[in-house]
């Protein structure tokens, strides 16, 4: 059942990344280069909508949050490695994988450097260890590091994101 | 037809996509899933290492476990759910130099192959270390409203378009 629906919600997910083209190359290096800001009103939308159904469902109780830990001097070093590589191949893991399946053939390569980049991570894990300690808070929530409502994070993040969208369209971003 | 669907169209619709897998998995299976990719990539390196290599340990997968779980089947989802929607809309198209790359790089395979793969080791092991990706940090660790992902998806940003704007250049 487990599986399944993975599958099911992973062809859902697959379907609209290509139907709404964010999947390609061009997309995503032209949001970096501040040109066609696509995968930017992509990926708002689908906070703001995403996070007023998991955080109502979580209010009543309905789910368990999966948070990850704040730890920063990770998240930093790894997110600034991140921005370096993808830069370079234009995709994330996920886009990767898509933009294969829509024949783009150079993906493979892509999927290749990830499949070396993550074993290369797995055998330095030892080494670094004290690394994913520095500056760890735990699993924390925004609205509980500022101590207020998740709602009113939302509301700001929404408001913030109307104000870009409407930039991005002025602009024809 | 090529039909190109709008973005915040799109976006609005993972978010209810998210919210309904979020409540079905829990309901159906007990435990909370959410959306994510990059440990797929980081099992299926040790799936294939542990294939080739005899008396094969490791901390790390070992941590992660190299089975097949939720994730890789969304993974595999993924996957199909692109193949057969380019086969539909007609986008399917066999591409070895994508168009951007071209306008600044030439109609370079070569160059292409080797700058996505070398690229694709600094994502894998950038978000190895960040414990997450555009999709588990971006899209499920935001939609939780998780500190971590503020900040991965801040500094996501900052550095891809500051390396960006220095690989891509007119030259």
């Amino acid at each position: 059942m487990n599986l399944i629906l993975g599958f099911i919600f992973g062809v859902l997910f697959g379907s609209i990344l290509t139907l709404s083209r964010v999947i390609r190359f061009e997309k995503q290096i032209s949001a970096l280069l501040l040109k066609d800001m696509t995968i930017v009103k992509f990926m708002f939308s689908a906070v703001i909508v995403g996070a007023i159904g998991i955080n109502l469902l979580n209010s009543f109780g309905l789910i368990e949050l999966h948070l990850k830990p704040m730890m920063f001097g990770a998240i930093v070093i790894g997110g600034i490695l991140f921005g370096l590589g993808w830069s370079l191949t234009g995709y994330c893991p996920g886009t990767a994988a898509a933009s294969l399946a829509e024949g783009r053939i150079h993906a493979i390569f892509a999927i290749l450097g990830m499949l070396v980049g993550s074993a290369i991570f797995a055998h330095s894990y030892p080494i670094l260890k004290p690394l994913l300690n520095f500056g760890n808070l735990g699993e924390i929530t925004i609205y509980q590091y500022f101590g207020i409502s998740p709602f009113v994070v939302i509301s700001i993040f929404a408001l913030g994101a109307l104000f870009l969208f409407i930039w991005f369209e002025k602009k024809k971003l | 037809m090529n039909k190109e669907l709008n973005p915040y169209v799109g976006g609005a619709l993972v978010g209810v996509l998210a919210t309904l897998s979020a409540y079905l998995t829990t309901v159906l299976t007990g435990k909370t899933n959410f959306f994510g990719t990059s440990t797929t990539f980081a099992k299926i390196s040790g799936m294939i290492e542990n294939a080739c290599v005899p008396n094969f340990y490791n901390e790390y997968f070992s941590k992660i476990g190299l089975n097949i779980d939720w994730q890789f089947m969304f993974v595999v989802g993924i996957f199909v759910g692109a193949l057969i929607t380019a086969f539909l809309t007609k986008s399917f198209k066999i591409e070895f130099v994508p168009p951007v790359f071209k306008e600044y790089f030439g109609n370079n395979f070569i160059l292409r192959a080797f700058l996505a793969f070398v690229g694709g080791i600094f994502v894998a092991f950038g978000v190895r270390l960040a414990d997450g990706c555009p999709s588990g940090h971006g899209l499920s660790g935001m939609m939780q409203l998780a500190l971590s992902s503020l900040l991965a998806v801040i500094v996501f940003f900052l550095s891809g378009i500051i390396f960006a704007n220095i690989i891509y250049r007119r030259r």
